[in-house]
């Protein structure tokens, strides 16, 4: 074999494997973003089926196979269904809780958290360890007593259960706080302290605009909570005039269990507050699981 | 604060009662952890010694209290319809938890091979975990629908001839609620996510010398160095899976049979519906030591499963 042929049947042997070793790649590629679309297909198609089923009326929604654009949309769906119970005031109701439990978790939460973060007081560890502990505890323990208490002082069907122990904070969101505010770093205390700044204006000047990002995550999550808390609101409040959105649509669904586009037409509408601002707020959500998670 | 006698007036017209930074910093803890500290108080541990005391109790709230001993307690554990809300309460958490560790940690997994559009994928995945109560489970009513859901119209499509009755059936209620937990699985996905990009490189870089192959690197890398991560979110996901309500008393009410009746949904009824609120809260109690059994159960075993780094092993 001559010396041009030996280097050709090399190269040949080189293209060869950059060949299946470039296949290689491209099959797993395909592979892996054929499962990734099929997957996001599963997770996504329930809402797509949810907008079409409220907007194609009663003469397609039952069809089999699915219709899925109808000839004509129709929006009156939503028009009529919202007519049908006060779902203005239902929605007015929830976001009066919601905005407020918002300020009073972040305020509240923000505080303690500051507490175990930075001032060292006698006994700080152990209250610290407890607080850990009750995250443990399941709500339905202690639901009763507190809904007795609550009976006694006439307070039920009132917002006052909904939205007090909201500014109590949380150990959740004091625990994820408190981490969040351990990381910065305790030479701003410090400085402050110099210039004479007492532990209310370290709190409100130094650690509070630090702490924004970590702030922005419990708002968010207070939003979540707040919007679709159920059971809270199915104990407490018992005339329809003082419904939240939850109960509201729950209410609507027993009253019109058998009509598909309705039922899911005011589902959407109690979904959307939590997806605008799932959209605008997407960093923050992301950010909140993380931090908890880290913790491992 | 004790101050000294001497010239005690002056001072205190000239400066404010004298205190140490200690107890300055005492004080001022104590008042900054005052909101938790009144939730503890009266949320918590005031709380849960008057909800053992009602657990003794026979009680309405209305008619007044009748103190009856362990009675409530005895009658739970020969209370059929308890011990069917623990099988199904158990039926549920051990499959969702399972499953929803391998369904999130899949989709992790191929989210981490660097692919394109990671937020748009992100973003989807993720979604369904966001939103939760009544309106998903309304959504979920229709989509498990057996003649006009989503899922059997899916399940004919790919020729299923008859699919199951779902929600509607005693044998397949339960796995179509597995079925929605999975479909939130998004917010246990991001953990994984995190926790697969905080593995340092070094380790596989290592198994490359090595000559470990990706099968090698999943086993003895990347489970490993996540089973912190696996583990945070099984505790949290057996807790909550405990607890499962809204989407139960929405979509069938326990129903059919009480196929469907969870723990929390039977302490619900029991309390709030039939008015035996000292019943209610002894099955809170029997719930809490459950979720606590099954809890210390998983954290015991995670002695043998659970690598930390910096532990050392032989």
């Amino acid at each position: 074999m001559s010396l041009q042929a030996q280097l050709q049947e090399r190269l040949r042997v080189t293209d060869w494997r950059i060949v299946r070793l470039r296949a290689g790649r491209v099959v797993g590629q395909v592979i892996t973003y054929s499962v990734l679309s099929v997957g996001a297909f599963i997770f996504a198609i329930p809402f797509l089926w949810m907008l079409s089923t409220s907007l194609k009326g009663e003469a397609y929604a039952y069809r089999v196979p699915i219709v899925w654009i109808p000839p004509e949309f129709k929006w009156s769906t939503y028009t009529e269904a919202w007519r049908m119970l006060p779902f203005g005031l239902f929605y007015r109701n929830t976001a009066f809780i919601t905005v407020m439990n918002i300020i009073g978790i972040t305020l509240s939460s923000s505080l303690v958290a500051f507490a175990f973060a930075r001032i060292r007081f006698v006994g700080r560890d152990v209250l610290f360890l407890i607080l850990l502990s009750t995250m443990m505890l399941p709500s339905q323990v202690t639901l009763i007593p507190i809904y007795v208490v609550w009976a006694r002082l006439k307070a039920v069907n009132t917002f006052w259960p909904l939205i007090v122990p909201e500014w109590l904070s949380n150990a959740y969101n004091v625990f994820l706080l408190r981490q969040f505010m351990m990381t910065i770093t305790p030479e701003y205390d410090d400085a402050a302290r110099i210039d004479g700044a007492g532990w209310a204006r370290i709190y409100s000047q130094i650690i509070m605009p630090m702490s924004k990002p970590a702030l922005g995550v419990i708002a968010i999550q207070a939003f979540a909570w707040n919007w679709n808390n159920f059971l809270g609101p199915l104990i407490y409040l018992n005339e329809t005039r003082k419904y939240t959105v939850s109960i509201g649509l729950r209410l609507f669904q027993t009253m019109q269990a058998s009509k598909m586009p309705e039922t899911m037409a005011m589902s959407v509408v109690a979904l959307i507050p939590v997806l605008i601002m799932f959209f605008i707020a997407q960093r923050y959500f992301i950010q909140g699981i993380v931090i908890t998670g880290v913790k491992g | 604060m004790e101050t000294t006698g001497v010239g005690r007036s002056q001072a205190t017209l000239i400066r404010k009662p004298r205190l140490t930074p200690r107890q300055v910093e005492n004080i001022a803890g104590y008042l900054f952890a005052l909101p938790w500290l009144l939730h503890f108080v009266l949320l918590i541990a005031g709380a849960m010694i008057f909800s053992l005391a009602i657990s003794l109790t026979e009680t309405d709230l209305l008619t007044g209290y009748k103190f009856v001993g362990l009675k409530n307690y005895q009658n739970i554990i020969k209370d059929p319809l308890f011990i069917k809300s623990l099988k199904v309460t158990a039926y549920y958490t051990f499959l969702v938890v399972p499953l929803g560790v391998c369904v999130a940690l899949s989709i992790a997994l191929i989210l981490n091979q660097n692919v394109y559009g990671l937020g748009f994928w992100r973003l989807i995945y993720y979604l369904p975990s966001v939103v939760s109560g009544v309106a998903v489970a309304v959504l979920w009513t229709w989509v498990l629908n057996p003649r006009f859901g989503l899922l059997n119209a899916g399940l004919r499509a790919l020729g299923v001839a008859d699919p199951p009755r779902w929600i509607y059936s005693e044998v397949w209620a339960v796995p179509g609620f597995i079925l929605m937990g999975l479909w939130g699985a998004g917010g246990a996905m991001l953990l994984y996510l995190a926790g697969l990009q905080s593995i340092p490189t070094q380790l596989y870089e290592a198994a490359d010398i090595d000559g470990a192959n990706r099968w090698h690197k999943f086993w003895r890398v990347t489970l490993p160095m996540l089973t912190p991560t696996i583990f945070f979110n099984m505790l949290m996901s057996i807790i909550g899976s405990f607890q499962v309500f809204t989407q139960v008393y929405v979509m069938t009410d326990g129903g059919p049979n009480n196929a469907t009746l969870t723990m929390v949904l039977y302490l619900y009824r029991r309390g709030f519906i039939n008015l035996k609120f000292g019943y209610a809260s002894a099955l809170a109690w029997v719930l809490f030591f459950i979720i606590l059994i099954f809890t210390m159960a998983v954290v015991r075993s995670s002695v043998a499963w659970v690598y930390y780094e910096g532990e050392l092993r032989k």
